[in-house]
């Protein structure tokens, strides 16, 4: 589903990106774990298509895809999702309206006819139950006003309306308490199904425990320097990133 | 920044969607302005003697003023002797001008098809009545025996002249003085045409009333003249929409509208304007210089203007309210958007004369290329308007680094009891927004679409139900691709 090969990227001429290499496939859910700043919020931005990095070397494919030649939007429509680590507020622009958007772009993408406003509507009910938001939410203005928690909620809302076949979850977990993050890990297990795999980045096992990612890598200083089962998340919960950097040879 | 001026350049390009020309006969009188011109145009519309009177000494009045330069504008030279001040489509047909749609000139017809006017009586459904101007006479006035049963009179103030003269000459003037300013006192020598609205008492206006001006010949200006009355407990509400074909001169425009609002009388005026903004570099486009005022003269009368500013190269319009009736209430809900070299200066006048009145201002500049847009608004409340209340609150939405949004709020409160309050922000499309957008599949361009409808959303809402969705359309149009 998506092939990561020898991936370069740079943000204002700084490289952070140094060589990845990932193969995802149907299915699978891969957790991404590294200290700040090591490059997984890089890594999430370059996939999603980000104007603001520049990919310097190393090619990405998505279903047979060259994913690099696409526009962001295009890569929404082949099924990639960015659960943000900071949803930006869109004052104004009502959640129905947003998604209604969103959606018939996908559809004209498609070849098929906007929805009508009445399945449109039906689906944004079902959709909300998911992640048991408010309906008050769905008619406020684009996370204007949201909690951190709601705001979380919200993106994993939005993954259900547009039921993406591989999704980056960036951090989903960060802020949420206790039952709020239970909420949204069991939203984004019910929308699992064998064809649509994730890539979940987080510091914490709390969300793994939920999620039960087929694979964990370590990410440090831009590339992939440990891979291995769930048992890798586990280790890291216990004996932090120390025990791993030791084994890294000096640049 | 290289994305950004690459959407600006594209927006450059963009043609602008109304710009055609109507091939009729016009009838032209020579260019220049004199008071043998003034004369000319009051003898061609059968004018009585105090009428030429009126338009007598406005041009004497004019011609000893200076064109004013306060404004955030840079306004060019205008050569009013270059401008020709009466263009009549309609000559060359019937004397009377034309009785039905039949009679009306087939090209002119596609003109206003084009522009998606419901001149059509079946559109009747649509609950319109058009007064279509194009450039100085009105061509077909629609629904005007399904007024004229409720005693409502809506025609061309060239008709109103000849048919009510009393209640003509009753108010004109009245609002908007010729000593007025400089434009309202060219307008009030040179007017050519316009709508004239007469609501009697306690009649509700059961539809829309609409004028869809139109400039259309070569080197002419417009000089407009509404008037709507409305008289004890009436009610009407009436919109104007204006759009202009291509031009590589400059054109000018200055109108004058005039509301006289009687006890518990209710007027909402809606104005969609899309007159040629002029091409990316800022060559050519229309001059919109216009006077619009209300007087609110009955106790507990509403005035609302409602306006959607997309067009023009510049535009220099502050629709105003004169609060004389106890607790009488006024509205100003404004959208301008300037793009490329456009520039604004609009806003308003709210003068409390009256007790316990209240008036709303609600301003939304958008401002993209390299464009000027300025809010300038004046809250004045008379010692004796005790109890007054003001609430404004003007915004600015900022797409791209080169253009520029500016505040000018003038305050005069001589009253202890009065309460008025302005609120004022600034913000900017971020570019994190957008990408937000995007990364949920929806393009840049109908993104800024969305947002700027969603921050216009206010001032839209206060449109009748289908020029709102009109207005939206205008706004995403007169955007696109200012963003990258």
């Amino acid at each position: 589903m998506l092939e990561i090969k020898d991936l370069h990227a740079a943000i204002n001429g700084k490289e952070i990106l140094k060589g990845i290499d990932l193969t995802v496939r149907p299915g699978e859910i891969h957790a991404l774990m590294g200290l700040n700043g090591a490059g997984k919020s890089t890594l999430s931005n370059v996939l999603v298509g980000h104007p603001a990095y520049e990919v310097t070397r190393g090619s990405v494919t998505f279903n047979g895809k060259d994913l690099l030649a696409l526009s962001p939007e295009e890569r929404s429509h082949e099924g990639l999702f960015l659960s943000f680590q900071q949803p930006v507020e869109i004052p104004g622009v009502s959640m129905v309206n947003f998604m209604r958007a969103a959606l018939n772009a996908k559809r004209k993408y498609q070849g098929l006819e906007p929805m009508s406003a009445g399945d449109f509507l039906k689906l944004m009910r079902e959709k909300r139950r998911i992640v048991e938001l408010d309906s008050k939410l769905a008619n406020r203005s684009v996370n204007e006003g949201f909690s951190g928690g709601e705001k979380k909620r919200n993106e994993i809302f939005q993954m259900a309306v547009l039921e993406p076949l591989f999704s980056i979850l960036d951090e989903t977990d960060s802020g949420l308490d206790v039952d709020a993050l239970r909420i949204v890990a069991e939203g984004f297990n019910k929308l699992r199904t064998p064809e649509t795999s994730a890539l979940v980045i987080t510091h914490y096992q709390r969300l793994l425990d939920y999620l039960r990612p087929d694979f964990v890598h370590v990410l440090i200083g831009g590339r992939i320097v440990r891979s291995g089962g769930p048992e890798l998340a586990t280790e890291i919960e216990n004996r932090g990133f120390d025990w791993i950097k030791a084994g890294i040879p000096e640049e | 920044m290289e994305e950004k001026n690459k959407f600006v350049r594209e927006v450059a390009e963009k043609k602008y969607e109304y710009g055609f020309t109507t091939d009729v006969q016009t009838e032209i009188i020579d260019k220049g302005l004199s008071e043998e011109v003034v004369r000319i145009i009051s003898a061609k519309k059968g004018e009585p003697e105090w009428l030429l009177d009126f338009r007598l000494k406005a041009y004497r009045y004019w011609l000893a003023q200076r064109q004013p330069d306060w404004a955030h504008l840079t306004l060019p030279e205008i050569d009013y002797q270059a401008i020709s001040y009466y263009a009549d489509p309609t000559q060359g047909r019937k004397k009377d001008g034309p009785k039905t749609l039949d009679e009306v000139d087939p090209e002119l017809m596609k003109t206003f098809d084009k522009l998606g006017i419901p001149l059509e009586e079946r559109l009747a459904l649509s609950g319109t009545a058009v007064d279509a101007v194009m450039d100085s006479v009105s061509v077909k006035t629609t629904f005007k025996e399904k007024l004229s049963e409720k005693g409502i009179i809506f025609c061309s103030i060239s008709e109103a002249v000849r048919e009510y003269p009393d209640l003509v000459r009753r108010y004109l003037g009245t609002v908007v003085p010729y000593r007025d300013n400089y434009f309202a006192a060219l307008n009030s020598a040179v007017f050519s045409d316009g709508s004239f609205v007469y609501i009697p008492k306690g009649v509700r206006c059961p539809m829309e009333l609409s004028t869809y001006f139109r400039i259309n010949a070569r080197n002419t200006g417009q000089f407009e003249r509404t008037l709507i009355v409305c008289d004890d407990g009436g009610y009407v509400s009436y919109l104007e929409g204006c759009t202009a074909p291509m031009r590589d001169e400059n054109q000018l425009h200055a109108a004058i509208v005039e509301i006289v609002v009687n006890d518990n009388a209710e007027v909402k005026y809606s104005t969609v304007q899309n007159w040629y903004p002029g091409d990316a570099e800022g060559r050519g486009g229309v001059l919109n210089l216009v006077t619009k005022r209300g007087h609110l003269r009955g106790a507990n009368s509403k005035l609302s203007w409602t306006q959607v500013e997309t067009g023009s190269a510049i535009t220099w319009k502050y629709p105003s309210c004169v609060l004389s009736g106890d607790n009488s209430q006024a509205e100003f809900y404004s959208v301008a958007v300037t793009n490329n070299y456009q520039q604004a200066d609009t806003g308003t006048k709210m003068i409390h004369l009256g007790r316990n009145t209240r008036s709303t201002i609600i301003s939304k500049g958008i401002s993209a290329g390299r464009s000027q847009n300025s809010y300038r608004g004046l809250v004045r409340v008379a010692p004796g308007a005790d109890g007054a209340r003001n609430y404004s609150s003007c915004d600015s939405l900022l797409l791209g680094s080169e253009c520029g949004a500016h505040t000018f709020p003038y305050m005069d409160v001589q009253n202890d009891t009065a309460v008025v309050e302005h609120e004022a922000t600034t913000s900017k499309i971020s570019e994190d927004q957008l990408f937000y957008c995007n990364q949920r599949g929806i393009p840049t361009e109908e993104a800024v679409g969305l947002i700027v409808n969603g921050y216009a959303k206010e001032v839209i809402n206060k449109l009748p139900m289908e020029f709102a969705v009109e207005a939206q359309k205008l706004l995403s149009v007169s955007l696109e691709g200012t963003v990258g």
